[in-house]
């Protein structure tokens, strides 16, 4: 590889709050347009914001599960600006003294766990949403001043899969905290991009080119895909970058370059006079941080710990905070010391029926009693493994009982080699050339004699028994 | 530090403010006066002077997350300049 790519993310995270971050109008989402404002979110003059103290609790505890330094000494700053999405012609913002710094995310990929740096968490409010007719733009102020943070990264994320990767762990992070939503679609969580690239071992870093319009994970990772590509095509045919804005398009799959005026950035940031200082002393820090839950990490070095977990199962189970929750219970009521049986149905089985049905693993109102159950069916070799999948399919659906769904699909698995001798028969009979590849020491071939006595036993053979019995058979004759 | 007619211009253009050329003549003499009489700054020794972001010695106000009554839509848009349905209405913005 002749460059090295380098991506920092800038995350806008909304505060799950109850009321906006100056007001106390509601942030529910998909309210009639213009219908969540007063005086104070709508910029009238002579009005005064008063700061959300749920939403100060909430960004200090997301700064801190993100390991950043609590700043002592905080203030609110404008950043001026107009745009009609912004009643007040400026954002409340944090410029100079941010809520916090120097915090890190970790990010695991195939090479190992990365260290990704988090430069500061700040507080500021959100803009209106502007829907654009021919003619008219038309503006709703119900998103006006609901409580952001942004989460700018350090410049250390070096593919677009590890950007990738550093916003689902964040996402993960979040969820656990309940601080947001983290709904994209909802645009309760967005992001943009900074990326740019030198050559391997250069010093000094590329010119960068800023992407947004991006409203997925996965467009945040193609548009990263698509600019590193672009890019590595200009700086081969030694064209001269520049430093611009470019949006995402997902029909096009494309990124396109934003028009904007030269110079245009000119904030004049300055302390917002409306708000006073916050002090935030060691006491207030260390009360939040004792109300901190368990993070997906430290899940993960329980689970191993204590259920004997590989680091790589027990990854997957704690990457939701309600999955890991209902995991944890499955595994805990599943008798006996080694969980390994269960582990591998919830994240073998279970998991699939979940993606099948694009659904959470305690989403799916699964009964744990009952896989337990389903579990114990197969261990005692009641019914096939095969079976016992379908088996769960329909507890699912149907939510009745283990037991109930075996007898009705007259599951139970045929061990008697009484019973099975007379298929297995036909089978041989059926599958000469598999017969003489088994004799010529093609084990394969055997498995493929299994396979068909479990086909025409409605996979209620037990493949065990059959495996033996076919084998005896072959060897006597 | 000298504020030509330029400058003044593009701290108009940032504020919105359409000036005559008169008022940018005249502006930029008292803009200049201005940044002069704030320049005594530089003669002073401030090291231990920490920066004011607030001239009251309060900190830490905030309220409570319980929500409010809203305003009305109607009464929202009442004094709109311009408006369609539920909402404010500009001049289309192209990006």
């Amino acid at each position: 590889m002749k460059y090295q790519t380098v991506i920092g993310l800038e995350v806008h995270l909304q505060l799950n709050t109850k009321t906006k971050a100056f007001c106390g109008c509601s942030t529910d989402f998909g309210k009639a347009p213009n219908s969540n404002v007063c005086p104070v979110c709508l910029g009238f003059p002579g009005t005064l914001p008063v700061y959300n103290r749920q939403a100060l609790n909430s960004a200090i505890k997301l700064a801190l599960a993100f390991g950043c330094q609590i700043q002592e000494h905080t203030k609110f700053d404008r950043k001026n600006y107009f745009y009609p999405d912004l009643p007040k012609n400026y954002q409340i913002s944090q410029f100079d003294l941010p809520l916090s710094r120097n915090g890190y995310l970790d990010i695991y990929s195939q090479d190992g766990p990365k260290r990704i740096g988090i430069t500061r968490v700040h507080l500021e409010e959100d803009a209106g949403k502007l829907i654009h007719e021919t003619g008219v733009s038309l503006v709703d102020f119900n998103r006006t001043g609901i409580p952001l943070l942004e989460i700018v990264s350090e410049p250390d994320l070096n593919s677009p899969q590890e950007a990738f990767d550093y916003l689902t762990s964040l996402k993960s992070i979040i969820e656990y905290l309940d601080v947001s939503d983290c709904d994209m679609e909802k645009g309760s969580l967005r992001c943009d991009a900074n990326i740019s690239l030198r050559l391997c071992g250069a010093g000094e870093l590329g010119v960068k080119t800023e992407l947004k319009n991006m409203n997925s994970f996965k467009g945040v990772k193609d548009a990263l895909t698509f600019e590193v590509e672009r890019q590595t095509r200009l700086l081969e045919a030694s064209q001269k970058m520049i430093q611009e804005t470019r949006l995402w398009d997902v029909e096009k799959g494309a990124t396109i370059a934003m028009r904007t005026k030269e110079g245009a950035k000119d904030y004049r940031y300055f302390p917002d006079p409306d708000l006073t200082v916050f002090i935030i002393d060691q006491s207030m820090v260390s009360h939040i941080k004792a109300q901190l839950p368990e993070l997906p990490r430290e899940k993960m070095r329980r689970f191993v710990k204590e259920y004997g977990l590989t680091e790589y199962d027990a990854k997957i189970l704690v990457s939701s905070k309600n999955d890991a929750e209902f995991a944890e219970s499955c595994i805990q009521d599943y008798p006996g010391k080694d969980k390994k049986e269960m582990v591998n149905w919830l994240i073998g089985p279970l998991l699939s029926e979940a993606n099948l049905r694009k659904r959470k693993l305690h989403e799916l109102n699964l009964d744990k009693n009952e896989l337990i159950s389903l579990i114990g069916f197969v261990g005692r070799q009641d019914i096939s493994h095969l079976s016992a999948k379908s088996v769960l399919s329909q507890l699912i659906d149907t939510g009745k009982s283990a037991r109930d769904l075996i007898q009705e699909g007259n599951l139970q698995q045929i061990s008697n080699a009484d019973a099975l001798l007379e298929v297995i028969e036909t089978v041989i009979q059926e599958n000469a050339k598999s017969v003489s590849d088994f004799k010529a020491g093609k084990t394969n071939a055997l498995m493929y004699l299994v396979g068909q006595v479990m086909k025409k036993s409605s996979g209620k053979a037990n493949p065990k028994v059959v495996g033996e019995l076919i084998r005896r058979r072959l060897a006597d004759a | 530090m000298s504020i030509d007619k330029e400058t003044i211009k593009h701290v108009a253009h940032l504020a919105r403010i359409e000036l005559q050329p008169n008022e940018l003549e005249k502006l930029s003499g008292e803009l200049h006066e201005i940044l002069g009489f704030i320049d005594k700054l530089k003669y002073l020794n401030v090291e231990q002077v920490k920066p004011t972001s607030h001239i009251l010695p309060i900190s830490n106000i905030l309220r409570e997350d319980k929500p409010h009554v809203s305003l009305a839509t109607e009464k929202a848009l009442e004094n709109a300049p311009s408006k369609k349905g539920n909402f404010f209405s500009v001049p289309k913005i192209i990006e």
